[in-house]
C-alpha cells in the first residue's frame, strides 16, 4: 500500500530557549490508523501536538499533512486538523451553543446547527447547551471541547492526554467517536500516560524519549504487560 | 475573499457579544475616561481663557488611558481557557485574528468616545457635534489600536502586563496623540494656520503603515 | 555541536579597539586644541562635538536593532537576537549620554535644562523605546519569548521613529515658543568645525563597533555555555 501518509514528520526539532525538547523526530501515519504515544512528563508530547497543530513553530524539520507542507499551507491545512488539549478553548461567558456556533462559522461549516446537534447528542450534552460554559462542571466543559475539536470532521485528530478530566461515560463516548464507522478516514495521534486507556485504542504504540520516538511497534504484536515493562524502562531513564 | 471577511466579522461579533455579556468592561472604560477628565480639570483649573489650550489635551489623555485599559481586557478575555490557541487553530491566516481583534476594540473605544465627547462638550462649553472631530477620532483610534492590539497580545504573556503595556504603547503612539490633540484644537478653537489637513494626513499615514506592519508581525507574536 | 570561535572576532576586536583609541585621541585633540571658539556660546559649544556623535550612535545602534530583529524573526537564529540585544544595551547607554550632554549644553547657554527641539525630543522618545525594549525582555517569562517579542518591538519602533520626528517638527511649527536652544540655532558651521565634527563622528562610530562586537561575543559565549549545560541535562 503505497498511498501517501496522512502525516509525515521529518527531523522535527524544537527548543525552548536553551532547552531542546524535540530532536530530529520522525513520524509517519496513514489514514485509518491510531497512534498512541507514551512519554514521561516533559518528554515533549505536548510540544509535538502543538507543533503539528500549528500552535508552535518548529526550529528545524518538515511536517507534511496529506503531502502538503504545514509551514506553507498552514491556514488551508487547519481545516483538516482537530486538536484537543488540557485547555478547552471555550469562552466562559458564552453558552455551549454559542461557542460551537462560533467555531463552526470560523471553520466555514455549512451545516453548523446540524453538526452541533448530532455531536452534542453523541456526547450527552443536550441539556447543557444553553448554559454559560463557565457554569458547567469541568467534565462537561471537556466534553464540549471534544465536540469543538471534531466539529469540522477533521481528517487529522491530535489529542493531548484526552482521558484527563473525563469520567467513564465520557471516555467511552470518545472511544465510540474514535472507532466509529469513519475511522478509516482519519489519522489520530493520542498522547497519554494511561496505559490501559491508550492500549485499548491503539493500532500503533510509541514512546517519546530523548526528543524523538525512541520505540515504536504495532499494537497487534504486543502484549500489554511486556509493553509496560518497556515503558517503565524508559521512564526510569528520563532526566528529572 | 470569504476566507477573510467572514471570519473577521465572526470574530468581531463574538467579541462584541462577550463585551455585552460582561457589561463591567465597557462601563469601567467609560467611567475611567470620565474620571481622568475630571481629575485633569482639578489639576489645571482652567480659566475661560486657558480652556482652549487645555481641553483638547484633556480629551485625548483621557481617551488614551481608557484605551490602554481596553486593550488589556481584550486579550485577557482570550487567556482564560487558552482560547487564543483556539483562534489559532481556525483555518484562517494570522492577520484575520489581528483584524478581528482590531475592529472589535476600535468599536468599543469609539463607543466610549462618542459617549464621552458630548459630556466634554457640556463641561467645557464647545459645540456638541462637529463631524470633523469624529473623523479625527476614528483615525486616531484606529492608529492607537493598531499598535495596541499587537502589543497587548504580547503583554498578556508577560509578567506585570498592566505596567508594561502603556510603557510600550505610549511612546509609539506619540504621533497619534500629537496629531489628535492639535487637530482637535484647530477644529474646536479655530484653525488659523490651516493645519488640520496636515494632521489628518499624518494620522492616515500612521494608520496605514502601522496596520500593515502590525498585521504582518502578529503571526510571530502568536506562534511560539 | 558546539564549534569554538564561530565568530573569529579576536583580530577584529583588537583592531577596532586600537582604531577607536587612536581616533578618540585625535578627536579630543581637535575638539579642545584645534577647533575654533564659537562666537556666541563660547567654550561650552564644544560639547556639540560630543553630543552630535553620541546622538548619532544612539540612532545607529537602533538601526542595528532593527535589522537584527528582522533577521531574527525571519531566520530564528539566536545570534541575531544576541546582536539586537547587545545593540539595544549600548544604544540606551549612548542615548542616556545624549540626553545628559544635551542638558549640560543647554543650561549654561540658554538657562533651561531641556528644549523641545524635534531632534532632542525624538531622541528622548528613542530612549523610551529602548527602555521599553529592555523592560519587555526582562518581563518575558522565557528567553525565546523575550527574543521574539523584543524583535517585534524593534521593528515597529524603528519605523515609528521617523513618524515621531515629523509629528514633533510640525508640532514645533505651531508652538515655536517652546523651542529654544543650541540646536535650534545651529547655523552654518565653519570648515574646521565640520572637520572636527566628522572626526569625532568617526571616532564614536568605531567605538560603537568595538563595544557592539565585545558585547555580542560575550553574549554568544553565554548562550553557547547555556546550551551545553542544558544538553548535559543540567547541573
Amino acid at each position: 500500500m503505497q498511498e501517501l501518509p496522512a502525516i509525515t514528520v521529518q527531523r522535527l526539532t524544537k527548543s525552548f530557549g536553551d532547552r531542546p525538547v524535540l530532536r530530529d523526530l520522525d513520524l509517519n501515519l496513514h489514514l485509518g490508523e491510531v497512534f498512541v504515544l507514551f512519554g514521561a512528563n516533559g518528554s515533549g508530547k505536548t510540544t509535538l501536538i502543538r507543533s503539528l497543530g500549528t500552535l508552535a513553530k518548529a526550529d528545524k524539520g518538515i511536517i507534511r499533512i496529506m503531502g502538503r507542507d504545514l509551514r506553507r499551507r498552514g491556514a488551508f491545512l487547519r481545516r483538516f486538523i482537530g486538536v484537543l488539549t488540557h485547555q478547552t478553548f471555550l469562552y466562559d461567558e458564552l453558552t455551549g451553543q454559542e461557542n460551537l456556533r462560533f467555531y463552526g462559522q470560523m471553520f466555514g461549516l455549512r451545516n453548523v446547527n446540524e453538526r452541533i446537534r448530532s455531536l452534542t447528542e453523541k456526547m450527552g450534552l443536550q441539556r447543557v447547551l444553553d448554559k454559560r460554559v463557565g457554569t458547567l462542571s469541568h467534565g462537561m466543559q471537556k466534553r464540549l471541547s471534544i465536540v469543538r475539536a471534531v466539529l469540522h470532521d477533521p481528517t487529522i485528530l491530535l489529542l493531548d492526554e484526552p482521558e484527563s478530566g473525563l469520567d467513564e461515560e465520557a471516555l467511552s463516548l470518545l472511544g465510540h467517536l474514535l472507532s466509529g464507522e469513519d475511522k478509516g478516514k482519519r489519522a489520530v495521534i493520542i498522547t497519554t500516560h494511561n496505559l490501559g486507556y491508550g492500549f485499548g485504542l491503539a493500532d500503533h504504540v510509541g514512546i517519546l524519549a530523548n526528543g524523538h520516538i525512541a520505540y515504536q511497534q504495532d499494537r497487534g504484536s504486543l502484549d500489554m504487560e511486556a509493553f509496560r515493562d518497556i515503558y517503565t524502562g524508559y521512564l526510569s531513564k528520563a532526566p528529572k | 475573499m470569504s476566507g477573510f471577511l467572514l471570519p473577521v466579522i465572526t470574530l468581531v461579533l463574538k467579541d462584541i457579544l462577550l463585551e455585552v455579556r460582561n457589561k463591567e468592561a465597557v462601563s469601567s472604560i467609560l467611567l475611567f475616561g470620565f474620571l481622568v477628565a475630571i481629575i485633569f480639570n482639578f489639576a489645571f483649573d482652567p480659566t475661560p481663557k486657558m480652556v482652549g489650550l487645555i481641553v483638547p489635551g484633556i480629551i485625548w489623555v483621557s481617551f488614551t488611558f481608557a484605551g490602554v485599559l481596553g486593550f488589556n481586557r481584550s486579550f485577557v478575555l482570550e487567556k482564560d481557557n487558552g482560547s487564543i490557541d483556539g483562534l489559532m487553530l481556525c483555518p484562517v491566516s494570522r492577520d484575520v485574528i489581528y483584524f478581528g481583534k482590531l475592529i472589535g476594540i476600535v468599536i468599543v473605544l469609539l463607543f466610549m468616545e462618542i459617549l464621552l465627547l458630548p459630556v466634554f462638550a457640556i463641561l467645557y462649553d464647545f459645540p456638541l457635534f462637529i463631524p470633523e472631530l469624529l473623523i479625527i477620532a476614528v483615525l486616531a483610534t484606529i492608529g492607537f489600536s493598531a499598535v495596541g492590539v499587537l502589543f497587548s497580545a504580547i503583554a498578556v504573556n508577560t509578567r506585570s502586563r498592566e505596567a508594561i503595556l502603556p510603557l510600550i504603547i505610549l511612546p509609539l503612539t506619540i504621533p497619534v496623540i500629537i496629531a489628535a490633540v492639535e487637530a482637535t484644537s484647530a477644529i474646536i478653537y479655530g484653525d488659523a494656520l490651516g493645519s488640520v489637513g496636515r494632521w489628518w494626513q499624518l494620522l492616515a499615514a500612521f494608520d496605514v503603515i502601522l496596520l500593515v506592519l502590525s498585521s504582518i508581525l502578529f503571526g510571530a507574536v502568536l506562534e511560539e | 555541536m558546539v564549534t569554538e570561535n564561530q565568530f573569529p572576532a579576536d583580530p577584529i576586536r583588537v583592531v577596532l579597539l586600537f582604531l577607536s583609541g587612536i581616533l578618540m585621541f585625535i578627536s579630543l585633540w581637535l575638539i579642545f586644541m584645534w577647533a575654533p571658539m564659537e562666537q556666541v556660546m563660547g567654550q561650552v559649544q564644544r560639547i556639540f562635538y560630543f553630543h552630535v556623535p553620541i546622538a548619532w550612535v544612539g540612532f545607529l545602534a537602533f538601526s542595528v536593532v532593527f535589522f537584527s530583529s528582522i533577521l531574527y524573526l525571519w531566520k530564528g537564529e539566536r545570534h541575531w537576537d544576541a546582536l539586537g540585544h547587545s545593540a539595544a544595551e549600548i544604544g540606551v547607554l549612548f542615548t542616556t549620554l545624549m540626553v545628559i550632554s544635551g542638558a549640560v549644553w543647554a543650561k549654561p547657554v540658554w538657562g533651561v535644562w531641556w528644549t523641545w527641539d524635534p531632534r532632542l525630543t525624538t531622541s528622548l522618545i528613542l530612549w523610551l523605546l529602548y527602555a521599553g525594549y529592555l523592560m519587555l525582555r526582562a518581563y518575558s517569562p522565557t528567553n525565546a519569548q523575550a527574543a521574539r517579542y523584543s524583535a517585534v518591538l524593534g521593528v515597529i519602533a524603528f519605523v515609528d521613529v521617523p513618524i515621531v520626528y515629523f509629528a514633533v517638527s510640525w508640532w514645533r511649527n505651531i508652538h515655536p515658543e517652546m523651542v529654544v536652544g543650541p540646536l535650534a540655532e545651529s547655523g552654518a558651521l565653519e570648515g574646521s568645525m565640520v572637520t572636527t565634527l566628522l572626526v569625532s563622528l568617526a571616532a564614536f562610530t568605531v567605538l560603537f563597533g568595538y563595544m557592539l562586537l565585545e558585547r555580542f561575543s560575550l553574549r554568544n559565549m553565554e548562550d553557547t555555555l547555556g546550551s551545553i549545560k542544558s544538553q548535559k541535562g543540567g547541573m
